[in-house]
């Protein structure tokens, strides 16, 4: 059984390893290529396995739970696998086109790959130690490729993401050493009914804020999101995206999985904090955006306003509050990472991102602003896109529970989200180009652009597919709702017995 | 930094700290020891010699770079991790064969799993720390 | 000796913080260094400090024969060391390449990925 679980583990690190030994010859671009691709069906495979089975579990080394690690997926994990796999198959297709050579040599997609390891592997274990480890993977590969290929911008945008992902990761580290000397167990499973019965409930959750602020920096979320829009426009595209798609929602993930299954002692005070933290994120993010004319800090500070609608759902704590968060988290990696592409291949037809300098995309490339409306409308959340069943669900979850003033932020953000999209569809590809000149991809030759325009493409059709048939992935969200609200299954399938 | 002094005795000194280095790796199969503390070890050998002959000669004295060790290293761990999946255990299960006997006690011979991994975390440690040292000895 | 300890995280911490609040990115690179070793303590605080031999079996036993320390918090700082000193030394690393090529150490005047307003127009 366990191989189904380590497989899109192992997968990406075999990749990195030998897309890294090749990194000098042309063929480690198609190694990254293949092993993506063998990601995304050992994910799929773990995905029919958890459908079946409901939680999948295995204990690394043969050392029973919760001595050992376990490695552990339930419906919100397999789906965040299966994503990741996804995003990680659709940038390596954008990197062929972006990333130069001389990039590649450095060993651009052996941390790639890394990248993508270390996030899978946070959204699979059931250990807390083994989660640090995964975030310090995942780090240290999204440090070098921020700064990977140079210049002034990626160096000064490289110092103030590392630093103050390092200060978290040690209020992280320390939160965890406290909540060891509490419990004396570091599963989460385990630790579920351990924080349960511990005596000093205060210290608890104490311990609960260090996590939240710890979890908060990663998801960049009110007052801690600082680092993002001053580091998310600097990389290459292909990074942007994968960063703006997957790093953000490892936070948001592990303050799902911990703010429901081990800190629900004290919902009233965690929660309300996590409530205001939200609506705060939401409205300073989407503010920030509306006084940038850049593509991407546009879209940087986008992501922060979103993120607040995912923990918004965490917050809120009913079975539909959380089905409408997961929801909106796999529909926000899809449209985000797909945004910044877009952002990507219309610098290359009119070589900036700069709104201001920018325009007539609209008449020298059809295509590519048709492929933008759709995921920029769906995160406004226009029907009938993925955005709109995403923020429809949040919103009437907060109307169920008759809080008016959260349902009218939740509106008034998505309005402002408009009004930044339309923003970029008017400067960017409507208005004429202020140089007088037809935008085209004068750099770049036109298998480059095709292979950017690929993955564009396809989570584009995905946003419709989503949007179109939300059935299934709805209930989807819903079963996994209802797996965080009661973690029964998920402790007794790690812990092997009955709680 | 030039000395004659430094560079004469760095001869000695580089090579007994790579001799300790593999014997730490060793040691550490039953004993307080092991791929990490003889990958630092080994590192350290090689920038003693980098501080006496330069990063340049200390690179060819390595006849790879510094990170394709490193990654190989991983490979190593990673393959003998998968062993075990091979043998139908869970991943990273020790994997151990007896040659010329049964048990532990009577083999002649254990090859195992375990020692693999910690070779390969030795070439991580190595290929890393010497990594990270001949970029900062190079800047300077 | 928890007590001892903790007055030390709390040395550390407090030292930490106020290094880190300094404009200079070196000594907001020192202080990290001691909040990542106050955090070290932490975990081997937290894991209740007690007298006892290596967690080692002899051979052919199936327990350790006296009282042994607890040994997972020395496993989980020995990793959290580890980790924390490859981060640190890419943060070394990246902190020289920056003074290198822009010439500063002043976080205020680090302004190139986020360029002052241009307030003329």
């Amino acid at each position: 059984m366990s191989w189904v679980l380590v497989m899109p583990l192992v997968i990406p690190f075999i990749t990195a390893v030998i897309a890294f030994i090749l990194r000098n010859s042309p063929a480690n671009r198609w190694v990254s290529v293949v092993g993506s691709v063998l990601a995304l069906v050992a994910a799929a495979v773990l995905m029919v396995s958890v459908l079946k089975e409901g939680v999948v579990a295995a204990q690394m080394s043969n050392w029973s739970a919760p001595f050992g690690i376990t490695l552990v997926a339930d419906y919100l994990s397999a789906v965040m696998v299966v994503i990741t796999a996804i995003t990680g198959l659709a940038t390596t297709v954008y990197a062929l086109g972006e990333i130069p050579e001389e990039t590649e040599k450095l060993g651009f997609y052996a941390l790639f790959q890394t990248l993508l390891a270390g996030v899978t592997g946070a959204f699979l274990t059931g250990d807390l130690f083994n989660l640090y480890v995964w975030f310090e993977v995942m780090l240290i590969a999204s440090f070098s490729l921020l700064v990977i290929g140079g210049g002034k911008e990626r160096l000064d945008a490289g110092i103030k993401y590392v630093a103050l992902n390092l200060v978290s990761t040690l209020v992280f580290l320390s939160g965890i050493g406290m909540l060891y000397g509490v419990t004396g167990t570091l599963n989460m499973a385990d630790l579920r009914g351990a924080v349960a019965a511990a005596e000093n409930q205060g210290l608890i959750t104490v311990i609960a804020m260090m996590f939240m602020v710890g979890f908060g920096v990663k998801a960049a979320v009110f007052p801690l999101f600082f680092w993002l829009p001053a580091s998310y426009h600097t990389p290459y595209f292909a990074v942007s995206a994968v960063f703006a798609g997957l790093l953000t929602k490892v936070g948001v993930y592990a303050l799902m999985r911990m703010f429901s299954l081990v800190f629900v002692g004290d919902i009233g005070f965690t929660h309300e904090i996590l409530l205001w933290v939200s609506l705060l994120t939401m409205f300073t993010g989407v503010i920030g955006a509306a006084a940038q004319t850049d593509f991407r800090k546009i879209l940087s500070f986008h992501i922060i306003s979103q993120i607040g609608y995912m923990t918004l759902g965490l917050a809120l704590f009913t079975p539909l509050a959380l089905m409408g968060g997961v929801f909106y988290l796999v529909h926000h990696i899809i449209v985000k990472a797909n945004l910044f592409f877009v952002a990507g291949l219309a610098r290359q037809y009119a070589g900036s991102t700069d709104l201001n300098r920018i325009g007539g995309l609209y008449k020298s490339a059809p295509l590519l602003a048709a492929l933008f409306i759709i995921p920029a409308f769906s995160l406004a959340g226009f029907p009938p896109l993925s955005g709109f069943w995403a923020k429809y669900l949040i919103v009437k979850a907060a109307l169920e529970l008759n809080f008016w003033f959260v349902t009218f932020v939740s509106l008034f953000v998505g309005l402002l989200t408009i009004y930044s999209m339309t923003k970029i569809w008017a400067m960017a590809f409507w208005k004429p180009h202020p140089d007088g000149i037809d935008p085209t991809p004068n750099r770049a030759p036109p298998q480059v652009t095709r292979a950017m325009i690929l993955p564009i493409a396809a989570l584009a059709a995905m946003t419709i597919v989503i949007g179109f048939y939300p059935e299934p992935f709805v209930q989807f969200a819903e079963t996994a709702a209802n797996q965080l609200l009661d973690p029964t299954d998920y402790v007794t399938t790690v812990l092997g017995v009955q709680p | 930094m030039k000395s004659v002094i430094f560079e004469t005795g760095a001869r000695l000194l580089v090579a007994l700290i790579f001799v300790f280095s593999l014997f730490m790796l060793l040691r550490g199969h039953n004993l307080p020891g092991g791929g990490f503390i003889g990958g630092l070890l080994g590192a350290v050998s090689f920038i003693v010699y980098s501080l006496a002959k330069g990063p340049a000669e200390a690179r060819k004295a390595l006849h790879m770079a510094p990170e394709t060790i490193a990654a190989i290293g991983l490979g190593i761990a990673l393959l003998a991790g998968l062993l075990s999946f091979f043998m139908g255990d869970p991943l990273f299960t020790g994997q151990w064969f007896w040659i010329g006997g049964d048990s532990y006690d009577t083999a002649v011979f254990a090859p195992n799993s375990i020692l693999v991994f910690d070779i390969g975390v030795y070439l991580v440690v190595l290929g890393g720390i010497l990594s990270l040292a001949f970029a900062f000895d190079e800047e300077t | 000796m928890e007590s001892l300890t903790a007055i030390l995280i709390g040395v550390l911490t407090a030292a930490a913080v106020y290094m880190m609040l300094a404009r200079n990115i070196m000594r907001f690179m020192f202080g990290l260094i001691l909040l990542s070793n106050a955090v070290n303590l932490t975990i081997f605080t937290a894991g209740r400090m007690t007298k006892g031999e290596p967690a080692l079996v002899p051979y052919g036993q199936d327990a350790p024969l006296t009282d042994i320390g607890n040994a997972l918090p020395q496993a989980l700082v020995l990793t959290a060391i580890v980790i924390g000193f490859g981060l640190l030394a890419f943060l070394l690393a990246l902190v020289f390449e920056a003074y290198r090529r822009l010439h500063v150490v002043d976080t205020d005047a680090m302004r190139h990925a986020e360029p002052k307003e241009d307030t003329t127009k």
